[in-house]
């Protein structure tokens, strides 16, 4: 969350950036805040939060019901498990892996839930045993990335459907809806004297906690430098297997805690919960100014894309503007997060230096490669 | 497009030694025939168990239902070859779907291929969209078709807007096409394994279709070899779009009741499909016909299940599986494979 540490890990506008303050006090400066804006050396979060301020005015003018404190419930408590399923993705994108997976291991979880609970098991032993699920489910992922090498990309699809799966084999086209009012009204009423939603409470501590140990432990670092470059931090002593998997696990754990909240939320359990959401969580993460190649992007710009996501999704519902279609914006935003960073780079596209700097560093990484279509 | 450094699937080494070739041929073999393998053997123990699996009907119903499955594979199998994915095949079929049956109701007797003209030209804009912004752009294409999933999807949902195109409005001509059949093969199926056949003699044999792999091979290295990347990558796109789209008016000819959730999820099954079907998720090896018996496998466990007696829920969990068996397999191979070749050829490995 400090934003000095943040700027070691984004090296792409650092290295971009000295050029800024050389030509900040001779501009005036509105021009050089636009001429980094181009150069690409601006924050991703700052215009992040731009766009959150954006949503705001717009829909607080657009529709007398956004400021309201029902509304802003409202928007919080849906979606609030989408926002907390996206810490641990954050994790996982930045260290170069990602994980396709959580919206099963939500859907499997919800199922158990429901099972455990029509079979009359307490509640506390419920939520013990949809936490080892969850675990187990991120050390399967873990380990089949670490331990036998296989594309994250591919396992995760391939869990995808494995979880969901199990999640339909435990509950077949069953609904489990009699959960006791103690635990589903966290879908209706705020936290004691406030307007905050439990499922945002406790986004709003694991944000924290995963924002210390991303930003501001050993722990934290390594994660960006194996996403960097995975053979360097090897060569440096991060144990990247280990990391990996751990991320996983705690993937898993958040999966099903999310799981758990849904279920209660919606005082259903169903073997669809949180179908296809998978993609909502990366798209927020890469709206978050994560770079899905690794090693790039900060908790707080995934927060605010949160936010951002969350109030767009909530001002578009509010002015009638067909909900689902509401991912046309997301799409757009989407696109303008994987280019905008570019837009600097595109610039420099004319420099020789820029050009050699690039075939030295292939160069570097190709010994390994075969030489291309010589045996066939 | 992660770990790409430890992720090399072409294990020719850069002198190709007689022995090392040999075996290197042995094992493409292996990679198309061990997949086929498994189907057969599939096939022979579900019918052993369950005669009426291999019943004409049911045959002909496993058929058609691979049909489009396969037809996406074909071009999912090109772009993830090049070392990129698609993932906005599910919406740009929906969006095809929708478009092009409504012709049928907005202009009544217009003709059959013109509508599968309009699916095509629906396809091939987006699939350009695609191609155009991961090849000029030099953006992660999972990225970019992650959004344009999105956006073709809102598109889809704003044209339709809660309407749907029902089996009324459909001409006999067009809704009897997955029907047809010539000796009881499904004239349908008989076409898609034309187009596949065709797609994969390319990849397999023409200078531009072998450059897709070597793009997926290391992308630096066909760069530095004169390769044209951004061309055939965007080309890869342009005809997994068009593809999608084809396979669009396929789809409302099968299903006859089209709304805007037509195709949803499709991407991720496909693409289940090609990696079953044994096209390295990471790019430079595979075959269109693999991806193909990757599509005809999941749908027979699909149609097993059901002949069997098996609950259907069962589908998911098994396919989901599989996927993870084929590439941990394909994975142990190749690990088993490199060591070989490293002790035929000293000298040449890492």
């Amino acid at each position: 969350m400090e934003p000095d540490l943040n700027t070691g890990a984004a090296p792409g506008p650092a290295t971009g950036s000295p050029p800024a303050p050389a030509t900040g006090p001779a501009d005036p400066d509105g021009a050089g805040w636009l001429r980094s804006v181009a150069r690409g050396s601006v924050r991703w979060e700052t215009g992040l939060f731009l766009l959150v301020v954006a949503i705001v005015i717009f829909g607080a003018v657009t529709s007398s019901e956004f400021l309201t404190s029902g509304n802003f419930f409202n928007t919080g408590v849906t979606s609030g498990e989408i926002a907390i399923m996206a810490l641990p993705m954050t994790l996982i994108i930045i260290s170069g892996e990602i994980d396709l997976s959580v919206a099963s291991i939500l859907g499997m979880s919800s199922a158990l839930l429901g099972v455990l609970w029509s079979h009359h098991w307490p509640m506390l032993a419920i939520f013990v045993a949809v936490a080892v699920l969850g675990i187990v489910a991120g050390l399967i992922n873990g380990l089949l990335v670490t331990r036998v090498g296989l594309p994250s990309l591919a396992v995760t699809i391939g869990t995808l459907a494995l979880y969901r799966g199990v999640a339909l084999i435990l509950l077949g086209a069953n609904t489990v809806s009699n959960f006791p009012s103690t635990y589903t009204n966290i879908g209706v009423l705020p936290l004691p004297h406030t307007q905050i939603p439990y499922n945002i409470a406790i986004f709003v501590v694991l944000a924290v906690i995963f924002g210390i140990v991303l930003h501001a432990t050993a722990t934290g670092r390594s994660i960006y430098a194996m996403g960097a470059s995975p053979e360097a931090a090897l060569f440096a002593g991060i144990r990247v297997k280990r990391v990996k998997t751990m991320l996983y696990v705690v993937s898993g754990l958040v999966c099903a805690l999310a799981g758990v909240l849904w279920t209660f939320r919606l005082s259903t359990a169903v073997q669809n919960n949180g179908l296809g959401i998978e993609l909502d969580v990366v798209a927020i993460v890469l709206l978050g100014g994560v770079s899905i190649f690794g090693g790039k992007g900060t908790l707080a710009g995934v927060v605010l894309a949160v936010i951002a996501f969350a109030g767009l999704q909530n001002a578009l519902l509010l002015t009638n503007f067909n909900q689902e279609a509401t991912g046309i914006v997301i799409g757009a935003l989407l696109l303008v997060s994987v280019f905008a960073p570019n837009v600097g780079r595109l610039r420099q596209l004319s420099l020789p230096r820029w050009a050699r700097g690039r075939g030295s560093r292939s160069g570097r990484g190709s010994p390994q490669a075969p030489a291309v279509g010589s045996g066939t | 497009m992660t770990t790409t450094v430890t992720e090399r699937r072409e294990p020719a080494g850069a002198p190709p030694g007689g022995g090392s070739r040999r075996l290197t041929e042995r094992v493409f073999r292996v990679r198309e025939s061990g997949i086929i393998a498994v189907l057969l053997v599939f096939v022979a123990v579900t019918t052993s168990i369950q005669p009426s699996f291999l019943n004409q009907q049911n045959l002909q119903f496993l058929l058609i239902n691979t049909t489009v499955y396969a037809l996406l594979a074909l071009g999912e199998t090109m772009v993830v070859v090049s070392r990129n994915v698609d993932l906005s095949i599910g919406s740009v079929l929906g969006l095809s779907a929708y478009v092009s049956a409504g012709m049928f109701g907005h202009h009544p007797g217009i003709p059959i291929p013109l509508v599968f003209l309009i699916g095509l030209g629906i396809g091939l804009v987006c699939g350009m969209a695609n191609g155009l912004m991961v090849a000029v752009g030099r953006v992660p294409s999972l990225v970019v078709t992650l959004a344009t999933l999105y956006i073709i999807r809102g598109i889809d949902i704003l044209i339709v807007g809660g309407n749907q195109v029902t089996a009324q409005t459909l001409p006999n001509a067009f809704t009897n096409i997955p029907r047809a059949t010539v000796f009881g093969i499904p004239y349908l199926a008989i076409a898609i394994a034309v187009v596949i056949g065709v797609g994969a003699y390319y990849l397999r044999s023409f200078r531009s279709g072998r450059e897709l792999y070597a793009i997926g091979s290391n992308p630096e290295a066909a760069r530095l070899a004169g390769i044209p990347v951004g061309k055939r990558i965007f080309t890869a796109f342009t005809l997994s779009g068009g593809i999608a789209g084809v396979a669009g008016v396929l789809w409302a000819a099968q299903y006859q009741t089209i709304d805007s959730t037509a195709g949803t999820g499709y991407e991720l099954t496909v693409i289940s499909a090609v990696v079953v079907g044994g096209v390295a998720i990471f790019g430079g090896s595979g075959s269109a016909v693999g991806a193909a018996v990757g599509a005809l496998l999941l749908s027979s466990i699909n149609s097993a299940l059901n002949v069997l007696g098996f609950p259907q829920l069962w589908l998911e969990a098994i396919s989901g599986f599989l996927l993870l068996l084929a590439i941990t397999l394909d994975r142990i191979i190749s690990v088993r494979l490199m060591i070989a070749l490293r002790r035929r050829s000293p000298g040449v490995g890492t």
